[in-house]
């Protein structure tokens, strides 16, 4: 019984502990870092950026932070349109934009398992030659010609396309095509978007998340790549 | 010889002279010019006359009320489309009396029921800088106003009701910063449009004058900002008035909604005396209402279970920041307990805080803000309002708990 006291004694201070410098002494200050600063984007999209089981909210961990920079700036002045995104940023400034697109570029958190694909082979084979070589008849340029052959993305503007979801994948192709989602011009993807079909999006959609992680998730260096076309959100 | 450089001197004294007065007429010019744009600043002009990515001062941003939708008009000194015409009289016409140069009527979404309260030279210093900035050619667009309200002569009748022109009469038995800060407040401020609640027509009274109120179309309430139950200054520190206002935030709490909007584009290029000012008239529109002590009421069954719903959402989502007994880490994180903003009669904004989460403006004193989460898409509207009910009747706080269906309502609001 006497040797229980102790112990019980130290059990109780440690309950009370927590509680204790809250009372007693000054609050304490918020933690000077920029994951703490940006706590506000994990409900959505992930403490370190990974993405959340919601499959419309995307990883932002490793994306070029030009990219990320330029979504920033276009949600804050409405040109790419998502209310509760355009309201979190409305009266952040440039300098800061950069920084939190800077934290979120350097995150290297795991990638999810790819989804199991819920589509038919052949729709996933109309996928993957849209992504590797596009269609000539239709004027759709491959994917792989500016987000890299290993579509890890190119630097400083152009993201990354694997590790995201099928959905969030065809609802941007969707934005593009409806105008809720801009870019500077050239926009070359509302151009590319506009010469897809509906079934070109989910094929292209489907087979991008299908395909495993990245095992290095690097970018290709600023102009390694012949762009197909011009885009106002890369300066060659 | 001789004589021609005598009849020159005359000539090279006049040159001389008149350099001299010409470096001294524009070091007064820029004086003036900069007078003009921290004046623009504190009236907070660029907020409503610059459109979203638009030319700065060009106009064209819409603004939703309860009788349509206004245009904001196109400032600059641009002749055709903007105020390029406008003499000096005919500014301070528009500011003073809600008149443009034609005699038409104003719409009353321009505060020129506050700037009325502003004095002519400092309305001729905006002037100035107004002419200085660049002009840019852009029509301004057509309101679209519903009828009966797209008729320009009921504004008579508002004129009636709510206006009075005049412009601020300092009060010989205040301090010279309460009467600096009283003029910025009611004048250049115009915090009576949002601070003051709005009727039906569209109007304010002046007797309740900063008493707070719903603003119309954005769904957040503007807190009374003579009561010490709402936003009553009265028992805050200067600096931590100064601090709110300047940097965003302060040790007693954040700004949010409407109010950032106001710090970002108004309020952070102040200076030290004319925050001071603001925050010495501001604490003392409060004095004399001190808060009422913590009052217990038993809860009902619905509310008690609300609060019992509520604290393990709180200790999971919001302890985190916000501390296990409300005491937040100020300044970035405010604290919850002895919050005015959360226990206010109106429990939009502590909802909305919930739904949408919030970034404090980015301010040259506060450059890289916290954020707060929004939990819209993780918390059904029982648990928004469970952890509402928590927080506004924990930790001595005072607030009515809130059902599910104001959380559901608000949902739906507009979000910028």
């Amino acid at each position: 019984m006497a040797q229980r006291f102790p112990a019980i004694f130290a059990f109780l201070a440690l309950i009370a502990l927590p509680f204790a410098p809250a009372q007693s002494q000054p609050a304490e200050r918020a933690p000077d870092t920029m994951a703490a600063r940006v706590l506000a984007c994990a409900s959505c999209h992930g403490a370190e950026g990974e993405g959340t089981s919601d499959v419309y909210f995307p990883r932002l961990a490793g994306k070029p932070a030009g990219y990320l920079y330029n979504q920033l700036v276009a949600f804050r002045d409405g040109r790419r349109k998502y209310p509760p995104m355009n309201y979190l940023l409305e009266f952040l400034p440039d300098a800061y934009l950069k920084q939190i697109a800077e934290h979120f570029a350097s995150l290297r958190p795991p990638f999810p398992p790819p989804a199991p694909p819920t589509v038919s082979t052949e729709i996933l084979a109309r996928g993957e030659s849209l992504v590797k070589e596009g269609d000539a008849k239709s004027g759709v340029p491959p994917c792989s010609g500016c987000h890299g052959p290993s579509l890890g993305g190119m630097e400083p503007g152009i993201p990354g396309l694997l590790g995201l979801r099928a959905s969030y994948i065809s609802a941007q192709l969707g934005g593009w095509r409806y105008g809720t989602r801009t870019a500077f011009t050239p926009d070359c993807m509302q151009i590319v978007a506009g010469l897809l079909t509906e079934d070109d999006v989910k094929a292209v959609a489907a087979y991008l998340s299908s395909r495993p992680a990245p095992t290095d998730p690097s970018f290709a260096n600023q102009g390694s790549l012949p762009m197909p076309l011009a885009c106002g959100s890369q300066p060659n | 010889m001789p004589r021609t450089l005598n009849a020159l001197l005359p000539i090279l004294i006049a040159v001389c002279l008149s350099i001299g007065a010409t470096n001294a007429m524009a070091q007064q010019d820029a004086a003036l010019l900069k007078k003009g744009e921290y004046l623009a600043r504190a009236g907070d002009c660029i907020a409503c006359h610059t459109a979203r990515e638009g030319k700065t001062f060009a106009g064209g941003l819409p603004m939703k009320t309860p009788f349509g939708t206004i245009y904001t008009s196109n400032i600059t000194p641009d002749p055709a489309t903007g105020i390029g015409t406008w003499t000096s009289d005919q500014f301070y016409q528009m500011m003073h009396n809600g008149r443009f140069p034609d005699g038409g009527l104003v719409y009353p979404a321009m505060p020129f029921a506050s700037y009325t309260k502003v004095t002519r030279e400092d309305s001729d210093a905006i002037y100035a800088y107004l002419r200085s900035i660049p002009p840019v050619k852009q029509l301004n667009r057509e309101h679209d106003l519903r009828f009966p309200f797209n008729n320009r002569s009921l504004i008579i009748g508002w004129r009636t009701l709510f206006f009075k022109a005049g412009e601020f009469k300092p009060d010989p038995t205040k301090s010279a910063d309460w009467n600096r800060g009283a003029y910025l407040v009611e004048g250049l401020g115009h915090c009576g449009m949002c601070h003051t609640a709005i009727n039906a027509l569209g109007g304010s009274s002046e007797s309740q004058a900063f008493e707070g109120g719903l603003i119309p179309m954005q769904n957040w309430y503007a807190p009374s900002l003579t009561s010490n139950k709402e936003a009553g200054l009265g028992d805050w520190s200067i600096e931590e008035i100064t601090d709110y206002l300047r940097k965003g935030v302060s040790a007693r709490g954040a700004v949010y909604g409407p109010m950032a909007e106001v710090v970002y584009n108004s309020l952070q290029y102040l200076d030290d005396d004319d925050t001071r000012a603001m925050a010495v008239y501001l604490k003392g529109l409060a004095q004399g209402t001190s808060p009422e002590k913590p009052a217990k009421p038993l809860p009902s069954a619905e509310s008690s279970l609300l609060v019992s719903l509520g604290k393990p959402i709180y200790d999971r989502e919001c302890a985190h920041c916000h501390g296990t007994v409300g005491l937040g880490m100020p300044p970035h994180y405010p604290p919850l307990a002895d919050n005015q903003s959360i226990q206010m009669v109106s429990a939009v904004n502590a909802i909305r805080m919930v739904l949408n989460g919030g970034y404090p403006p980015g301010t040259a004193g506060n450059p890289m803000p916290y954020g707060m989460p929004p939990f819209a898409h993780r918390l059904s509207d029982d648990e928004v309002a469970a952890v509402v009910t928590f927080i506004r009747t924990s930790w001595g706080n005072r607030g009515e708990p809130v059902s599910a269906r104001q959380a559901n309502e608000l949902r739906a609001a507009t979000l910028n």
